[in-house]
């Protein structure tokens, strides 16, 4: 038995004609199950008329039929032993979209299948189930069409509620229409399917339009895509009419594209000229993020200093020094900006001044930023300490032991205060300081934590994305990425977006991780994204800050520093500032 | 924060609508509708149920399944809650046993791998997700379905109550709602039938998808051969307010504005679910009709 369909099993046989060779033959056997004589003797008349027509068509993409008979309760239809693997497994093996090339040359043979059946006298022949695992590849790399409808004559109806199957199959098929077009609509789901990877099965029906291919594998020419969109028109009239039509438009995609030559083309990126609003250089890397508050950019460097800059034209207002590399974000409050320092000291600087109001010391190098609520300042130190510093007696309050060092940025949200550390332990504490719960991740969280509507979303070296609930610690979801990552998530109402070292900048649905687009950088994605005005910003290690479309995943531009960028960009009245390894701050129209 | 922000942008919208002639409200409604979250301790709440087999049909194919529990120390005070419906379809004895088998194995699932880990004395919490959890319980309810009811099929709507997040896992057209005193009632599932499917495209009428022929026909249940995967979401639970699972033997007789004034007239969920199961009856009962309602305060 080689396979078992809804109505019986394929079965592979040796053709007893021919005791010399060994002729292999399949043997397909469709079990009549209808309670009725006369619709069983209906099923099986309309088998024999079709069986019949078969047998008399000649192409080699069909398989041939040597025979049918039936017997009793079953029918049986022996025809051409077929070697090789159907496009489902070949997709399924691949587990990624097949190249463009692949496709299209067995595109346009399945365009060729299909014109020579729908042109078929004196009745057109409609496949009617086209879709990838009715696809035969042969171990010469040519597609055959291996299961016609005729099986379908077995399917007994229902009443009452039922259900149908998708995925491929076009809208009116409801209407029991079968006709030319409706096969065309099939061919254009299964190459959508193996162009994208997305199983339309496993999606609502009739949504194709709501996957673009490009926005799935950019790698797709924008032709085929053209050709395919076409293809997959809900209205029956707006698709090729015919798949001579169709074979053609595919023939000079792939002509143009150079597609069947098997030359790969990769896809031609605009580098658009983008000038910056200003830069401003300081005197090494900037590893953090910049801050924006009232007109003025504060931003932290590893030559020690933080500096204060006119947010409208990059002037120099002052820097302060410390004795130590600055990594984390600084933030603004009262007329103090506070920053922590490799130096073990946590400042506050006056905003108006440039000097220091007052500090406080941990016992190790401050890399995380600090973030403000309830009077008091929160900060993680690689002393492996949480912090919380009282604003008004600049004395600590209490710190709690997280075990390793703490280089995330808490967060603080109703009453609690949530951070990850070095050795991939995440604690929720209270206002008091007693831990309420703890999780471990199998490798450092060094990405910091966001928490909205109850769960907490963050990013572990253990290559997994989390969503926890945030009041017990319990996994809500989890999402696998291709490798760690360190950047920080970023929020909208119903996405999480976030980027990892496996090259790739991702955005889910925040409550169940269903991926909406990945969109594919060219190295590590170091930095955190940030979201402004329906786009996502995101640097890479690099050196390039992306815009995206938050709906899609399209690129909008992109712009290239000379050293990796591994803050969040920075959006403010539709400007975008962003330090760089490069030293160069930036400020960028968005 | 967000609430805030939400409820200003109500009310605002509120007060654009102008010169519109409302009914006045019963007591016991405006009590409801004016109600301020109360705080209870520990955090808990009321359910209800009710189930009938309708005024047309010989026999029950719907599936109802729930269990709730508390625990509460003080320091971890845990409300927890599994309530099921499922909907079998397929003729002949294959729907009640398709959706049976798939509620029971379903239950079975959340308790073998939740129910111990969280109020078990072992304390561990499982290596997985709440939501893979769902998922496979998901699936062990789909194979229970192909082995059990081959030939049958059944939809199924889970909702998980932990702690103050509910984790809802959805196939086919049953529905769970959010209802909030203030009148609101979000359909937190999206049916998987194809004439809502045709609707959400605009390719018909709300008028043309109540006669369509193909009313009846899902695209995605349990039982059926295509691969598929169940809608699975995480949402905060609304609160104060309602949650109500129900099948089509609810939603397609009783409209939302009904509903909600069943179910708010009534303190006791019970009784609104046994007002909810009448009012479908009263108009005409075509087909089995199962609600769960859970009261969160």
């Amino acid at each position: 038995m080689v396979g078992v369909g809804g109505m019986g099993s394929v079965y592979r046989a040796r053709d007893l004609h021919f005791p010399n060779v060994m002729k292999l033959v399949a043997v397909k056997e469709m079990i009549n199950n209808a309670p009725d004589p006369l619709v069983r003797q209906t099923i099986v008349q309309n088998f024999e008329r079709e069986a019949n027509i078969l047998v008399t068509l000649n192409h080699t993409a069909i398989p041939q039929i040597y025979d049918f008979f039936s017997r009793d309760d079953r029918s049986y239809l022996v025809l051409e032993f077929i070697q090789g693997k159907d496009l489902e497994a070949i997709l399924t093996d691949a587990n990624a979209p097949l190249q463009e090339e692949r496709v299209i040359a067995w595109a346009i043979e399945l365009c060729d299948v299909l014109d020579f059946l729908h042109s078929h006298k004196p009745e057109p022949i409609i496949f009617r189930d086209m879709k990838p695992s009715n696809v035969m590849v042969n171990p010469q790399g040519r597609s055959i069409l291996v299961d016609f409808g005729i099986a379908k004559n077995f399917r007994t109806g229902q009443k009452g509620t039922m259900i149908g199957t998708e995925g491929y199959s076009p809208p009116e098929q409801y209407r029991g229409d079968a006709t030319p077009v409706a096969d065309i609509y099939a061919l254009g789901a299964t190459l959508h399917h193996l162009l994208t990877n997305r199983d339309p099965r496993l999606e609502a029906p009739f949504s194709f339009s709501e996957r673009p291919i490009r926005s799935i594998n950019p790698r797709v020419s924008i032709e085929l895509e053209t050709v395919i969109n076409t293809s997959l028109q809900y209205d029956p009239a707006d698709r090729f009419q015919t798949a001579n039509d169709m074979k053609e438009a595919l023939l000079s995609v792939a002509k143009k594209t150079g597609a069947l030559t098997r030359l790969s083309v990769s896809p031609v990126i605009k580098n658009q000229a983008i000038k910056p609003v200003w830069t401003f250089k300081c005197e090494d890397e900037i590893r953090g993020s910049v801050c924006y508050d009232n007109g003025k950019i504060y931003c932290g460097c590893y030559d020690n200093n933080l500096y204060s800059l006119d947010a409208s034209s990059g002037e120099f207002l002052w820097k302060f020094p410390t004795q130590g590399g600055l990594v984390g974000k600084p933030i603004v409050d009262e007329g103090l900006v506070f920053i922590g320092s490799e130096d073990k000291s946590l400042y506050a600087i006056s905003t108006r001044t440039g000097k220091q109001a007052w500090a406080f010391q941990a016992d190790g190098p401050i890399r995380s930023s600090p973030k403000i609520a309830e009077q008091h300042i929160f900060f993680g130190s690689d002393d492996g300490y949480l912090y919380a510093v009282n604003l008004m007696s600049n004395r600590l309050t209490w710190r709690v032991d997280g075990g390793s060092a703490i280089r995330t940025s808490p967060y603080i949200s109703k009453d609690f205060a949530f951070t990850g550390t070095e050795l991939g332990d995440f604690f929720s504490v209270d206002f008091r300081g007693q831990v309420k719960w703890r999780f471990k991740a199998k490798r450092a969280i060094t990405s910091s934590p966001i928490v909205e509507d109850g769960i907490v979303f963050f990013a572990s070296l253990d290559s997994q994305f989390y969503a926890l609930d945030a009041k017990s610690g319990w996994i809500v979801w989890r999402f696998r990425m291709g490798k760690g990552s360190i950047s920080s998530p970023a929020k909208s109402d119903f996405n999480v977006v976030f980027g990892s070292a496996d090259n790739h900048i991702y955005c889910l649905e925040a409550n169940n991780s269903k991926e909406i687009w990945k969109f594919k950088t060219e190295h590590q994605v170091s930095g955190s994204p940030a979201i402004y005005n329906n786009a996502v910003y995101c640097g890479t290690a690099d050196g390039t800050m992306y815009c995206i479309e938050l709906k899609n995943g399209q690129m909008r531009w992109r712009f290239n520093s000379d050293g990796p960028i591994t803050g969040a960009p920075v959006i403010v009245n539709n400007i975008i500032y962003f330090g760089s390894s490069d030293h160069f701050i930036y400020a960028l129209y968005a | 924060m967000l609430d805030s922000i939400k409820k200003i942008f109500r009310k605002e919208k509120k007060t654009s609508i102008t010169n519109v002639e409302t009914a006045p409200l019963a007591e016991d409604q405006l009590r409801s509708v004016t109600r301020e979250s109360v705080s209870i301790n520990p955090p808990h709440f009321l359910v209800g149920s009710g189930q009938s087999v309708g005024r047309q049909r010989d026999h029950n194919e719907d599936t109802l399944y729930w269990f709730n529990a508390s625990f509460a120390n003080g320091v971890n005070d845990i409300p927890f809650g599994l309530f099921i419906v499922a909907d079998g379809m397929g003729g002949h004895q294959h729907g009640e046993v398709a959706s049976s088998a798939a509620a029971r194995a379903l239950g079975e699932h959340i308790f073998r791998k939740l129910y111990s880990a969280v109020l078990g004395n072992s304390q561990e919490m499982p290596a997985e997700s709440i939501q893979e959890i769902m998922e496979s319980g998901i699936k062990a309810a789909q194979n229970a379905v192909i082995t059990k009811a081959p030939g049958g099929g059944t939809t199924l709507t889970a909702a998980l109550i932990l702690g103050e997040q509910v984790t809802i896992g959805h196939v086919g057209d049953s529905r769970l709602y959010y209802i909030y005193p203030d009148g609101r009632m979000e359909t937190m599932t999206k049916d998987h039938s194809l004439v809502k499917r045709l609707l959400d495209l605009g390719q018909i009428t709300e008028e043309e998808a109540k006669t369509h022929p193909n009313k009846n026909v899902l695209y995605r249940a349990l039982g059926q051969a295509e691969p598929f995967r169940p809608d699975i979401q995480t949402t905060p639970i609304p609160k104060p307010g309602f949650i109500l699972i129900c099948s089509d033997g609810l939603w397609g007789l009783v409209d939302d504005e009904d509903m909600f004034r069943i179910i708010t007239a009534e303190a006791n969920p019970s009784l609104a679910c046994r007002n909810l199961v009448e009012a479908a009856n009263q108009a005409g009962g075509p087909d089995n009709i199962t609600a769960i309602l859970i009261k969160l305060n």
